[in-house]
């Protein structure tokens, strides 16, 4: 018998919900584990986090000192490395603290004795420490993306990265554009595809989960969110909430979060 | 090992444990057979939602707190809600009312079965995974993944996804399902409801350990039930209101811990399905009360191990209530009401899966968070914990080796089902031993 495919799921700093893609799947999880032998998967209860494998999948930012040398030998122990999701791809909404004035004062306003909490001041993506061969945007990433990533890899290719814009899939579902109809400050002309469009479906405005689409136009956007009668603050707001950036540039002048 | 026991001081390391959605280490101090000293401690790295939930708008905070857990991120949108709209004093439809109580159905039934079936119950089958547990139980391995897919279709009805649901906004939901969908999900419901009832009857004959313990059960109280609202009370008489909370209970940490411990006037308290039914067993549909006296009713029940059976009843609960109010589904004229904003404190509560979760917001006259405060299950439970673990282990017996100690730890720590978003899953197991 060929021997299969090794794989482990590692977690950082995260909420857990990527990993449900996996623990959601049903009977489809069964039989993936006819294709690929998990050998760490924490949360579904296979334990070794030291083993070498054909594919690490991580979940999580980096937000600890213990985090910066536990991935690091993650990446030695696996050929290819992919990121699920955005706490892992891009820092996800606790990267919000890396736009912050005083991150280091954070753990005194909640915890009364901050000396015990190991955190760094930012929380960081995977790629800022190791090198990263494939990533799975979204917040949460969905059972369809992963099923694909591993189907690709198994077939011996990369998986394809799709960075189209959410409007041309909301388009093409025939939705009503929340941007231009309803005057909503939609963020599907600069969101990268992968959820299918749900937020229009819905009739809200996307809100950006899926991260950041190929060539955003985010000044453009800006702009118009400005046109709809959005106050500066409120067009920041917008775009710094699941995929903060301290360095996009929206154009906005003086009164960014980083004044 | 060899010959009498002289001087013996052991420690174990243990990288992680396993199916628990949260990070932990446990520290075992035993001097001549007896415990001198517990320490169950949760190591979280903070993700500090508390603060970058101020500045923002309130409308932007159902999509924020939801990112807190992947597992219950229902329980965190509609607590949130609460708190908000009885501050703007929003008065919600009917319909509204029961399509909240609809969604959060869902998310106890994806909950409680992703927890009975892939993180306790492999336990009880000599078993570490969910895995190895289809090749001995594939029949109720299945049942357990059909149970589950409800839930995520309750939630994807009204929220567009089961993990971070889209649907739900301050004042309402942002779309209504059609007729037709409506439909479709009340036959799934329909089948899906005999199947949990034979995985409760199921579960109620598993060989759980018989061991009384004394603690105080606090949850929410409804006439039917209580899922997204109720009062608080205690079985030893706690009986108050949201804005009461924090009269009652206190929050402080313990050194070396990032997860802050809850006590009730200075005691540790239980929240969660047991606690839950412990107060309502009174208040379930008649089927149910059939079935439990079939069962032998065990609750009101101090046993710890009982559990996994109140997880059971629950998602048999949530089916039925989910069959009923789709029943008579209907689209409503608007999904949402009008909010009107007002500046000023809130609280707002639910009983997410895994027990009551709290929540304070100071809202200014723009609508603009000025300070959140968030009470999750697991700090309220982490103090019960402890003393569970000291008085189970000290009645599994103390002379076991370190490694059955350490899974029997490992089982009773699962009860109670420690929610996520806690980190990276390491229980660094230690025991020191001298004669
Ligand atoms: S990307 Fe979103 S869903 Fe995934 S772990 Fe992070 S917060 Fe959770
Ligand atoms: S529409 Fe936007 S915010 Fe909504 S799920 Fe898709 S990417 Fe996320």
């Amino acid at each position: 018998m060929a021997t299969k495919p090794t794989v482990a799921i590692h977690k950082f700093s995260s909420c857990d919900g990527c990993q449900l893609a996996l623990l959601n799947m049903g009977e489809a999880l069964v039989d993936l584990t006819g294709r690929v032998d998990i050998k760490h998967f924490a949360e579904a209860g296979v334990l070794d986090e030291s083993a070498h494998v054909d594919i690490a999948f991580v979940e999580g930012s980096i937000v600890t000192k213990l985090d910066t040398q536990r991935i690091q030998q993650i990446r030695k122990n696996a050929r290819y490395l992919i990121t699920m999701g955005a706490c892992a791809t891009s820092g996800g909404i606790q990267a919000l603290k890396n736009l912050a004035k005083h991150p280091a004062s954070w753990p005194a306003d909640i915890y009364p004795q901050p000396e015990f909490i190991d955190s760094l001041d930012r929380s960081e993506p995977i790629k800022a420490h190791v090198k990263v061969d494939f990533e799975l945007w979204g917040c949460p990433i969905n059972s369809r993306q992963i099923s694909a990533a591993i189907g690709a890899m198994l077939e011996g290719v990369m998986p394809r990265d799709d960075r189209e814009k959410l409007c041309i899939e909301c388009k093409r579902q025939g939705h009503v554009c929340t941007l231009i109809t309803q005057g909503e400050p939609c963020m599907g002309p600069v969101t990268r595809t992968g959820c299918g469009a749900l937020c229009p479906e819905f009739g809200r405005a996307c809100y950006g989960c899926y991260g950041e689409s190929e060539l955003p136009k985010n000044a453009v956007l800006a702009r118009r969110f400005l046109g709809l009668g959005l106050l500066t603050d409120q067009v920041e707001r917008r775009f710094q909430l699941i995929h903060p950036e301290p360095e996009r540039t929206l154009g906005l002048g003086h009164g960014g979060q980083d004044d | 090992m060899g010959g009498k026991m002289t001087e013996r001081r052991v420690t174990i390391d243990v990288p992680s444990l396993a199916r628990v959605e949260g990070e932990g280490a446990l520290h075992l101090k035993i001097e001549q057979g007896t415990l001198q000293h517990l320490q169950f401690k949760i190591y979280e790295p903070p993700r500090f939602f508390e603060k970058f939930l101020e500045g923002r708008h309130y409308s932007e905070v159902p999509d924020i707190v939801a990112r807190i857990c992947g597992i219950c991120p229902v329980a965190y949108q509609v607590s949130a809600v609460n708190a908000l709209e009885s501050l703007f004093e929003v008065e919600l439809t009917p319909w509204i009312k029961q399509m909240r109580r609809l969604l959060y159905c869902g998310e106890w039934i994806q909950s409680h079965s992703l927890h009975i079936h892939l993180l306790a119950l492999p336990d009880y089958f000599h078993e570490t995974t969910v895995l190895g547990l289809a090749a001995k139980q594939p029949d109720a391995v299945k049942r357990g993944f059909f149970i589950q897919e409800a839930g995520n279709r309750l939630i994807k009805f009204l929220g567009g996804r089961s993990v971070h649901p889209i649907g739900l906004q301050v004042g309402g939901f942002h779309k209504a399902p059609s007729l037709a969908e409506a439909a479709e999900l009340h036959r799934y419901i329909e089948s899906a409801l005999p199947e949990a009832i034979a995985m409760a009857e199921w579960v109620a004959r598993l060989d759980m350990p018989d061991e009384q313990q004394s603690f105080t059960s606090v949850a929410l109280t409804s006439p039917h039930y209580p899922l997204e609202t109720g009062r608080l009370k205690s079985d030893r008489g706690l009986d108050i209101g949201v804005d009461d909370y924090e009269t009652y209970f206190t929050e402080s940490q313990c050194p070396h811990s990032t997860a802050l411990w809850s006590l009730l006037k200075g005691e540790n308290y239980l929240v969660g399905p047991l606690a839950r039914l412990n107060l309502n067993v009174n208040g379930l549909p008649p089927f149910l009360d059939r079935l439990l006296a079939k069962l032998g009713n065990p609750f009101p029940s101090q046993n710890m191990f009982h559990s996994m059976l109140a997880r059971a009843v629950e998602i048999c609960f949530a089916l039925h209530e989910a069959s009923e109010l789709l029943r008579n589904y209907k689209v409503p004229d608007t999904p949402s009401v009008p909010v009107r904003v007002k500046a000023g404190e809130c609280c707002g509560w639910s009983e997410a899966p895994r027990g009551l979760l709290w929540h304070r917001y100071q809202v200014d006259a723009e609508g603009i968070i000025r300070a959140a405060k968030i009470v999750p299950p697991t700090s309220q439970n982490q103090a019960r914990i402890e003393q569970d673990l000291a008085q189970s282990l000290q009645a599994f017996g103390l002379e076991h080796s370190d490694e059955a100690l350490r899974l029997h730890s490992e089982k009773v720590i699962r009860n109670y089902d420690p929610c996520i978003s806690c980190a990276t899953h390491f229980l660094r197991f230690s025991a020191e031993r001298s004669p």
